[in-house]
């Protein structure tokens, strides 16, 4: 077993890691406070001489590809989740590697899913050495387990593009699921069998790493439009019989939460957005995927047409009911992370007003500003938010690691962020002391909407005051917080864990906010 | 073999249940073998609870297990209990969770009953939230939404929760078995704060009687000071003929409801959207409560997603005289409120006659005159009725005489 690396005590008083598999890292300082300085990572110099006159960058399979990219031992592997719980890229990438016999690689995506769920036997038998990236379901369980080698690394979208840009990851090869492609290597995912809307995700591993390959299964004659993916950047083409489920890519219908309780989260978040002042036009708002977050939308867009309400942009995770708001008029543009349903794969395809962005224009840290701190109001999930507005994505209250990050932690830095949560499920308490991982500091969370009340954090007077006197069930967080333990039995005991740090939590600059234990037992 | 009995579910798809089995033995103390979804957080709390709550029940040796998908206190503590009785049927002890204080508020006869909302007897998942959603009453039932099996369980589970649950603002009723099998039911609810006992399929007055005498017993024996009203649910062709008397059989009953998916069954046709063939039954309730000086209350609204077609309903019932609907979903509450909230005409109307009745009050006067009209008593009454909802919709001031400036 690896040695547990020393520890230090960063700005919010968590352990965490001083070095990470054999690197320093920085201990979170708070919010703005980490500026690198110096140059940014550059690719390396290519010669166009080096490739194909025609054009033609296309080879047999994945294998075929990973040699001629020069796999070799250690090196970094990346690949990227817009073909979500339906991609079989991944999983093809390391079953290459395995069979060409390469060991202790790492995989760099842009976060996993339960069907990578194969990637823990790559983990057992050494040819994937650890994962930076999400580790979710199955691969957190068996990190939380201590089954990985190295020290895991999780990373917000904008930290993924931080960490490659300012060299802190160095992919040595980077494979892109394709829905549509050229043999030049052009790509893009609103075309194809497994149409997934936009490949943002993969932007930066097509502009940084040292070889590019474009796994397609819809290879399609120069050119491809639109090119999401520039060909410029791509060292090799290959194809695959199918890169993904369609089934499990989009869902083809977006399910609304029938939950009487998140029915009435949903529906008092819009009010409050409403009641705050906040929606008026011109205003903009982001809300994820998850049925609340969806209803949310949906109880929003029939107040802003009562109230005959006009929003600039919302910024996706698109789905039905975001395209319908464009159709409609509600919105002037949708500004597309990825896309969650077949109408929002048709409205990107279709509508030039629904526009795909990437976490290079939404979220990273070293951009000259991004798109997400000027969204006026954003609405996210948590696991566990505890009394000083903190919140935890990543674990559940058993300490177990399930989730990635995503853009949560980027989109913390909105106008107004609300997380609309249950207090509780069945009996695990939601609202608690201290998050088990902390992952957003409660300094840039306003506002915890529960199905017993409204909290709006002290720091945020504003909306205090905006909302005084409206009918919103406003309450302190220690009162619901109270009243939620005396549902469960008390307050919830603290997960046991071990010594060994298995994961190490990463704020949106790079510096080190939290970490992961192994679990005891 | 030793007596084993077992309660609650278990598997991937329940939540917030339990499964609890208990073999009874005849030494070697209690063994308790827990998997729980939430055994790093409440493990030790599941096992002390269970452990003490087998010695109330007076169990010295037993083999334990319990399979937890994250049941809340009171419902771990049902299961247990259910499960000690299905081994030992003769029990006597109870395991009762303590009454929460917000578990003795009371009600009034008089009371609003808008909307109900129905939540099934032996499913705990719904029951916590329920209050939050502001329905005028929640109906715990212990009829068509328990299977027949799960009877027992259900009694216990139910009781704990009238002790345990904050259910906010809501009247606290039962729906209990028919009679006479659901007599039994009375003996688990009524020690515990139940507000309105529903008798469903109700066919006579002397079903009502049954069911007021046994209450009364167990008030007596338990010391419960406060009343257990009545809501009796005519079903039947039988039922809809005997109406009148079924209201007029005890001075508990608050309210009268009607059933229609059975009655229609029963008088040989189907519910369609129009209602014609329920026309005269839902008239004939509206008649005998109204006649019996207790609330009419219509059926319930089977179509949780239509919420147009419920507003149309909720405004149909109104305009046949009911006071208020029965639901399955929360989000029928709000729906059903707005369509009984009375209008700005009726409330304008309703203004006029009760600062009419004041003022006759004030001078002496034993009639009430609008301008050139006599208002008739029951007309002061409904109109006093109307103030005091368009108050609770929050559509009027509670002090609209100062505030809202008399005659507009």
């Amino acid at each position: 077993m690896p040695k547990t690396p020393g520890l230090a005590e960063n700005a919010v008083g968590r352990l965490v890691p001083a070095e990470i598999n054999g690197r320093e890292a920085v201990p979170y300082k708070g919010v703005a406070k980490h500026r690198p300085t110096g140059n940014k990572a550059a690719p390396k110099i290519a010669t166009c001489a080096d490739y194909p006159d025609d054009g033609n960058k296309v080879v047999s399979d994945i294998k075929a590809a990973l040699l001629k990219a020069g796999i070799r031992d250690g090196m970094t592997v990346s690949t990227h989740h817009h073909l979500r719980n339906g991609d079989y890229v991944a999983n093809a990438v390391f079953a290459a590697a395995a069979e060409i016999g390469v060991k202790d690689l790492m995989w760099f995506p842009s976060a996993s899913f339960p069907i990578h769920k194969p990637i823990i036997e790559h983990m057992k038998n050494g040819v994937v050495h650890h994962i930076e990236g999400s580790m979710n379901g199955p691969l957190g369980e068996f990190t939380s387990r201590g089954g990985m080698k190295g020290m895991g690394v999780l990373r917000s979208h904008g930290g993924r593009y931080q960490a490659v840009q300012d060299g802190e990851v160095h992919i040595d090869i980077a494979v892109i699921a394709a829905p549509e492609a050229d043999p030049f290597g052009n790509a893009n995912g609103v075309n194809g069998p497994a149409a997934c809307g936009l490949l943002g995700f993969a932007l930066a591993d097509s502009q940084y790493a040292d070889k590019v390959i474009v796994a397609t299964d819809n290879l399609i004659p120069f050119p491809c439009i639109p090119w999401q993916i520039q060909g410029n950047y791509v060292d090799i083409v290959t194809t695959m019989d199918c890169i993904g489920d369609p089934t499990k890519i989009v869902s083809g219908t977006t399910e609304i939460t029938k939950s009487p309780d998140r029915l009435r989260i949903a529906e008092m978040t819009a009010r409050f957005v409403r009641d705050a002042g906040i929606m008026k036009d011109g205003f903009s708002f982001q809300a994820g995927a998850g049925g609340t977050a969806l209803s949310f939308a949906i109880y929003l867009a029939d107040m802003m047409k009562e109230a005959g309400v006009k929003a600039r942009f919302v910024r996706g995770g698109s789905n039905k009911y975001l395209v319908e708001m464009l159709e409609q008029g509600l919105t002037d543009y949708i500004l597309d992370g990825q896309t969650f349903d077949l109408d929002g794969v048709r409205s990107m395809r279709e509508n030039p007003r629904h526009v795909n962005t990437s976490p290079f224009t939404s979220y990273s840290y070293h951009g000259k500003g991004n798109f997400a701190s000027m969204v006026d109001v954003t609405v996210l999930g948590a696991t566990e938010v505890d009394v000083h507005f903190n919140a935890n994505v990543v674990t559940h209250s058993d300490g177990k690691l399930l989730h990635g990050i995503g853009g949560w932690q980027n989109c913390l830095f909105a106008g107004c962020t609300i997380l609309p949560i249950p207090s509780f499920r069945d009996r695990i308490p939601v609202l608690v002391d201290e998050v088990t991982t902390l992952c957003g500091p409660g300094e840039l969370i306003d506002v915890i909407v529960t199905e017993r009340g409204i909290a709006i954090n002290p720091l945020r007077q504003d909306l205090l005051k905006a909302v005084a006197g409206s009918k919103l069930p406003i309450r302190s967080i220690e009162e619901i917080k109270a009243e939620v333990e005396d549902i469960c039995g008390g307050a919830p005991a603290k997960p046991k864990f071990g010594e060994r740090v298995v994961a190490a939590v990463k704020w949106v600059d790079g510096t080190v906010i939290d970490s992961v234990r192994q679990l005891a037992g | 073999m030793n007596p084993v009995g077992q309660a609650g579910r278990k598997g991937e798809q329940v939540r917030s249940d339990c499964w609890i089995s208990v073999e009874l033995r005849d030494g070697g103390g209690v063994s308790i073998d827990l998997v729980s979804k939430v055994e790093s957080m409440y493990g030790a709390s599941i096992r002390d609870a269970v452990g003490k709550g087998v010695a109330a029940l007076g169990v010295s040796h037993a083999k334990v297990e319990v399979n937890d998908s994250g049941a809340l206190p009171f419902v771990l503590m049902a299961r247990l209990e259910a499960a000690v009785r299905r081994a030992r049927p003769d029990l006597k002890a109870e395991l009762l969770p303590e009454m929460k204080p917000w578990a003795t508020v009371g009600t009034t006869r008089d009371r609003f009953r808008r909307s109900r909302l129905y939540l099934p007897g032996n499913e705990p998942k719904f029951m916590v939230n329920a209050g939050l959603h502001g329905p005028d009453g929640v109906i715990l039932d212990l009829e068509d939404s328990v299977a027949p099996t799960e009877k027992d369980a259900a009694r216990l589970l139910v009781r704990n929760a009238l002790r345990t649950i904050d259910f906010g603002r809501a009247e606290r009723m039962v729906r209990i078995n028919q009679i006479p099998a659901g007599l039994d039911d009375l003996d688990w609810i009524v020690p515990h704060n139940v507000h309105v006992v529903l008798i469903p399929k109700c066919e006579s007055d002397d079903q009502v009687e049954a069911v007021d005498e046994r209450i009364e017993k167990i008030r007596k024996a338990k010391g419960v000071k406060t009343p257990v009203y009545l809501m009796p649910i005519v079903e039947s062709a039988l039922g809809c003929i005997k109406a009148y008397k079924i209201a007029k059989a005890s001075e508990n009953v608050v309210a009268l409801t009607i059933g229609l998916e059975d009655y229609t069954a029963d008088i040989g046709t189907q519910r369609t959207n129009d209602g014609r063939e329920s026309f005269w039954a839902r008239s004939q309730v509206v008649n005998a409560a109204r006649a019996a000086g207790v609330q009419p209350i219509d059926t319930v609204f089977a179509d949780v997603v239509d919420m147009a077609a419920l507003f149309a309903s909720v405004q149909e019932a109104k305009a046949l005289g009911f006071d208020g609907k029965g639901c399955i979903h929360p989000r029928q509450i709000e729906v059903i409120h707005r369509g009984f909230t009375p209008t700005d005409a009726e409330i304008e109307k309703a203004r006029k006659i009760v600062i009419a009745f004041d003022e006759a009050q004030k001078k002496g006067l034993s009639v009430v005159s609008l301008g050139s009209k006599m208002i008739d008593p029951p007309v002061v009454k409904r109109a006093q009725r109307t103030i005091e909802l368009a108050i609770a919709a929050g559509v009027l001031a509670a002090d609209w005489r100062e505030g809202g400036g008399g005659n507009a």
